[in-house]
């Protein structure tokens, strides 16, 4: 019985892999498309602060997009390397 | 490297021609002689990494050398290019994000970006084309670094206990919400600061270097060991972007460590609100 168990578990790595990746790329996606959106509105608005929000904008790239490498390391990090 | 010479010589030798595993990637030797080396039971040995780190370092000591060596009032060009760098980390991040006493924190924020620039454009200079930063232990120094520091700083300000009741009470907060507020707000300023910053350089570098070796790897099979010639045109013309786009994230790094940095010193330098 544990033999079984432990063989379905051995075959869903690569599915685990993969889906630690996926799942962990839904939010930031959402994030950045939320932020990118505001962030062009507003230089439309505005046309003289562009530089300001454009600056910001970049900074809040960074912070968002480092939660979807993390999970991109991890995916490597959990199926071993393989 | 060694991806490299695995793939060139399973082609030499005839053998069909297989992807080695990415794990390859993270497996650093050490130089043959200094295997054994051991300072009270650690490991010494000098790899790969500390080789980049040293060269780096070199080239960095070198530059500020030469620039600063006779410094004139009127610059000449060498000291000029200097002088920006030095100006850019001083007016756009110390002096903007922790006001006027922020020239004490030059040096410290002025070191941090230099060396986290250089090693993260390892990445991509030839023949180098490994950022020592993708190696969780330099990060992880430099974010415990920043986390001595501002931790540091906020204890002189304000007085070890003060600083430590007003991250955990922060005020203006009606009496039963601190019993969720306070571990929260503990576990992320004093925990969660100096992970993130590493995790975030850490990540950053490791997928830009899978995305680059990958890159070049499939351009080398696929046009030269031969399978398909459509597939390593297209990755010959996708490299350049790939380059690009590593040289902006490596640059975006670089500034959003020393940057974060730079605030976190300046919300131990504030304080309470």
């Amino acid at each position: 019985m544990e033999a079984i168990g432990l063989g379905l578990v051995l075959q869903m790595e690569p599915l685990g892999q993969g889906l630690v990746y996926g799942l962990a790329a839904i939010g930031p996606g959402i994030g950045l498309g939320i932020m990118v959106g505001k962030a062009i509105e507003a230089m439309a608005r505005q046309p003289e602060a562009a530089g300001m929000v454009r600056t910001t904008m970049f900074i809040g790239i960074a912070i968002i997009e480092a939660l979807a490498l993390l999970g991109f390391v991890l995916a490597f990090v959990v199926g071993g390397g393989g | 490297m060694r991806l490299l010479n695995t793939t060139v010589a399973a082609a030499g030798y005839g053998d069909p021609w297989k992807l080695p595993p990415v794990s390859e990637l993270f497996e650093m030797p050490p130089l043959p002689f200094t295997e054994s080396w051991q300072l009270f039971g650690f490991e010494l040995a000098i790899s790969r990494t500390i080789l980049i780190i040293f060269f780096t370092v070199l080239v960095a000591m070198v530059f500020f050398g030469l620039a600063f060596r006779s410094p004139k009032i009127v610059p000449n060009k060498l000291q000029a290019m200097a002088e920006s760098v030095v100006a850019f980390v001083r007016d756009q991040v110390a002096i903007e994000i922790i006001g006027p006493q922020g020239t004490r924190f030059v040096p410290v924020l002025l070191t941090m970006f230099v060396f986290v620039l250089l090693n993260n454009l390892a990445k991509i200079t030839p023949f180098i084309m490994l950022p020592p930063t993708a190696r969780i232990s330099i990060p992880l120094f430099l974010a415990l670094i920043a986390w001595f520091i501002y931790i540091g700083v906020g204890m002189k300000e304000q007085g070890p206990l003060t600083y430590f009741k007003e991250i955990a009470f922060p005020p203006g907060v009606p009496k039963p919400v601190y019993l969720i507020l306070t571990p929260i707000e503990l576990v992320s300023s004093l925990i969660l600061r100096p992970f993130t910053l590493a995790i975030r350089l850490f990540a950053n570098m490791v997928a830009g270097h899978i995305l680059v070796v990958i890159t070049l790897i499939t351009i080398h099979a696929f046009l030269v060991l031969g399978p398909g010639l459509p597939v390593g045109i297209f990755a010959l013309v996708l490299s350049p972007l790939v380059f690009g786009f590593e040289f902006f994230i490596i640059c975006l790094q670089a500034y959003i460590f020393t940057m974060l940095t730079a605030v976190y010193i300046s919300a131990s330098l504030q304080g309470a609100h």
